[in-house]
């Protein structure tokens, strides 16, 4: 068992952070404030650093030959959440969740038309699975696609979708047989701008503010039959094994929200005076602190023990399960105490805690509720 | 057209403490960086390979360690990187530095089986020693024109001869110079671009070649601490500054002020 992370990876997020610190740390108060997406920053980090293609093979462009991995690109999303929670879930939605299908999935043919525009970066990534009456319950798809000669028709509302409307190629579920419940949804790659894809409501949420998230609205789109991700009635299959992977990304998320939490409380500790000394000199406080820490570290093993798991091959559920619940919950957490310890300047948008603490309640509820992790971990234990 | 960039590592001079009693900088714990005006002298260079299909070649001196900042240069998108590493440079004051790295310069040049190097750009200065004296230093070992704190550098490849706006106090000065010439970099040249990811995975297996003091043919009286005619004494950080006393002109009194100021001279015998 290996704890450290090799020269290879610390130079990565070293770049990671170097970026993040030059050019996000400077404009994130504004750009959340302004819903601001960063689109100069999301090309900088996915096409021009290559984050996009980490852990994805050479032949589509990656570099998972030359030493990429899970782990690494993990080790971004961190990176990059300690300064922009909303820019991590832009990169992750588009890495994770509306690359990896493709890959897994994918037909020789379609890995090379959109595969590797992905994996490069040049374009973005969405998936689209929630619906407003199939959150949880996303057996309940209401979208269809009815098959006509060499198209299917999809017709059909998606909420909540992460990267909406900024996305190229979008992984889209729907109903091809109704009465095969979950064995009747299939997964479709659609791109943008094809005829009857229009976009509705932007979404104005809690926190996350510089990711952008639409509903998707469908009329009578054709969608070439070629473009059918694996095969009909395996898209419930799909959409569960991409939210696996899915979930460590959020997990990282979270983990670096936290630990940006905790890094703000602790200079503010030494900085703030009261009764004469500063709040660190306080037990309460620096034990507060101490606690903060001790969480972090413990949700740290778990979503890289989740990445190594990915890595590895083979199923990974249980793993993303529990680091995301468990990062998530700690993320909450921190942020919560983070603001504690502000007092009433945390309440305020002066500092940057109060953003941390919006931010951090998204994760327990994306890729799966939290409840929903209990479902998967419980069942793993029941079965 | 070939292009040398000299890049250094140095400790990061925000984080450097000075030994207070031993009048050493503390270098433990003190991360090392490559020195950030080699990286806009590093961005011109790779701007002129972007436009202009220029070879970037990147020359360091220092322990084995400074291989770091060379991969970072390579992981930045420059084409080769060589070390002049060895015991007996340790120590070289500027002068002695800038006779090392221009043999080391002469020997990377025959190795790439060139004549010599078209343009060879360094940063202004190192920010751990502040000299601004190794690039000038370099360009009069090697007998060639030398242009310091370029803000703006414009070639012409096909009349082998380089255009630079050279920052002063005062304002800018036009200046230009045929090939072969140095050129030091100013902060205001460019903004140094990130490595890339892909680019750091190839330069982490990529062996940089070695040199020794006796490979770049250094003369051996001429390096090192014994080679240097410089010596330092001591390093220390100066006392801090109290601040100065404004003594304000009230009610247009001129001469209430001037008394005030008086008294004060004369009472601590300053007058």
């Amino acid at each position: 068992m290996d704890f450290k992370l090799n020269d290879l990876q610390k130079d990565i997020v070293k770049t990671v952070h170097d970026y993040c610190e030059k050019k996000i740390k400077p404009d994130i108060g504004e750009r959340d404030h302004a819903g601001d997406f960063g689109e100069e920053h999301v090309k900088a980090l996915m096409q021009d650093m290559g984050i996009a293609g980490i852990y994805y093979p050479e032949e589509y462009g990656g570099m998972g030959n030359d030493g990429g991995d899970v782990l690494t690109y993990i080790l971004c999303v961190e990176e990059i959440a300690k300064y922009d929670a909303g820019m991590a879930a832009t990169v992750s939605a588009s890495i994770s969740l509306g690359t990896n299908p493709i890959w897994q999935y994918g037909t020789e043919e379609q890995k090379k038309k959109y595969l590797e525009p992905l994996v490069t970066g040049e374009k973005l990534g969405a998936f689209c699975l929630t619906e407003p009456g199939a959150g949880t319950d996303a057996a309940m798809q209401q979208t269809t696609a009815v098959k006509d000669g060499d198209h299917y028709i999809l017709n059909g509302n998606k909420i909540f979708i992460t990267n909406g409307g900024k996305a190229d190629t979008y992984i889209v579920f729907a109903m091809t047989d109704k009465s095969k419940g979950t064995k009747g949804i299939s997964a479709f790659i659609v791109e943008k701008g094809w005829e009857g894809f229009t976009f509705g409501k932007k979404e104005d949420k809690l926190g996350i503010h510089t990711s952008q998230t639409m509903e998707l609205i469908f009329q009578d789109v054709k969608v070439p039959a070629e473009n059918l991700l694996g095969e009909e009635g395996k898209g419930f299959i799909i959409a569960m094994q991409t939210l696996d992977g899915g979930r460590i990304g959020i997990a990282a998320q979270a983990l670096g929200i936290a630990e940006s939490a905790l890094d703000d409380a602790v200079a503010y500790s030494k900085e703030r005076v009261q009764f004469g000394r500063p709040l660190c000199k306080f037990q309460n406080v620096s034990f507060k602190l101490a606690d903060m820490k001790m969480k972090i570290e413990a949700a740290r093993l778990l979503v890289y023990k989740a990445a190594e798991a990915k890595q590895a091959g083979g199923r990974f559920s249980l793993e993303a399960a529990i680091a995301k619940r468990m990062a998530s919950d700690i993320a909450m957490e921190v942020t919560t105490e983070a603001v504690q310890i502000f007092g009433g300047y945390g309440y305020t948008e002066d500092y940057p805690v109060a953003r941390h603490m919006r931010d951090a309640k998204i994760t327990q509820i994306y890729e799966g509720t939290n409840e929903v992790q209990l479902m998967v971990t419980s069942g793993f234990l029941l079965k | 057209m070939e292009i040398l960039v000299c890049v250094k590592q140095v400790p990061d001079t925000a984080e450097v403490k000075i030994d207070p009693v031993k009048h050493t900088v503390i270098r433990a714990g003190v991360p090392n960086i490559f020195n950030p005006f080699d990286q806009n002298a590093l961005e011109a260079a790779l701007q002129l390979k972007d436009n202009q299909g220029a070879k970037v070649t990147l020359l360091s001196m220092g322990p084995p360690q400074a291989k770091d900042v060379l991969r970072e240069g390579l992981a930045m998108g420059a084409d080769e990187a060589y070390l002049l590493t060895d015991r007996k440079v340790g120590g070289s004051d500027t002068l002695a530095t800038g006779y090392c790295l221009a043999q080391a310069v002469k020997k990377v040049a025959e190795l790439k089986g060139i004549e010599q190097f078209d343009i060879i750009l360094c940063g202004k200065q190192a920010i751990d020693g502040d000299t601004a004296q190794v690039g000038p230093q370099i360009a009069c070992e090697l007998g060639i024109p030398q242009i310091t704190y370029a803000a703006a550098i414009e070639v012409n490849e096909e009349a082998k001869c380089v255009k630079v706006k050279q920052q002063n106090e005062e304002g800018y000065i036009i200046t230009e110079a045929n090939f072969p010439v140095l050129i030091t970099a100013v902060k205001e040249l460019n903004e140094p671009r990130f490595p890339t990811i892909r680019g750091t995975m190839k330069a982490k297996r990529r062996e940089i070649p070695e040199l020794s003091a006796d490979d770049v043919k250094a003369d051996e009286t001429k390096i090192g601490l014994s080679g240097s005619p410089t010596k330092v004494r001591k390093i220390f950080t100066p006392p801090q500054r109290t601040q100065g006393l404004i003594i304000p002109v009230e009610d247009d009194n001129d001469q209430a002020a001037v008394d005030t100021l008086m008294e004060k001279l004369t009472a601590q015998k300053i007058i």
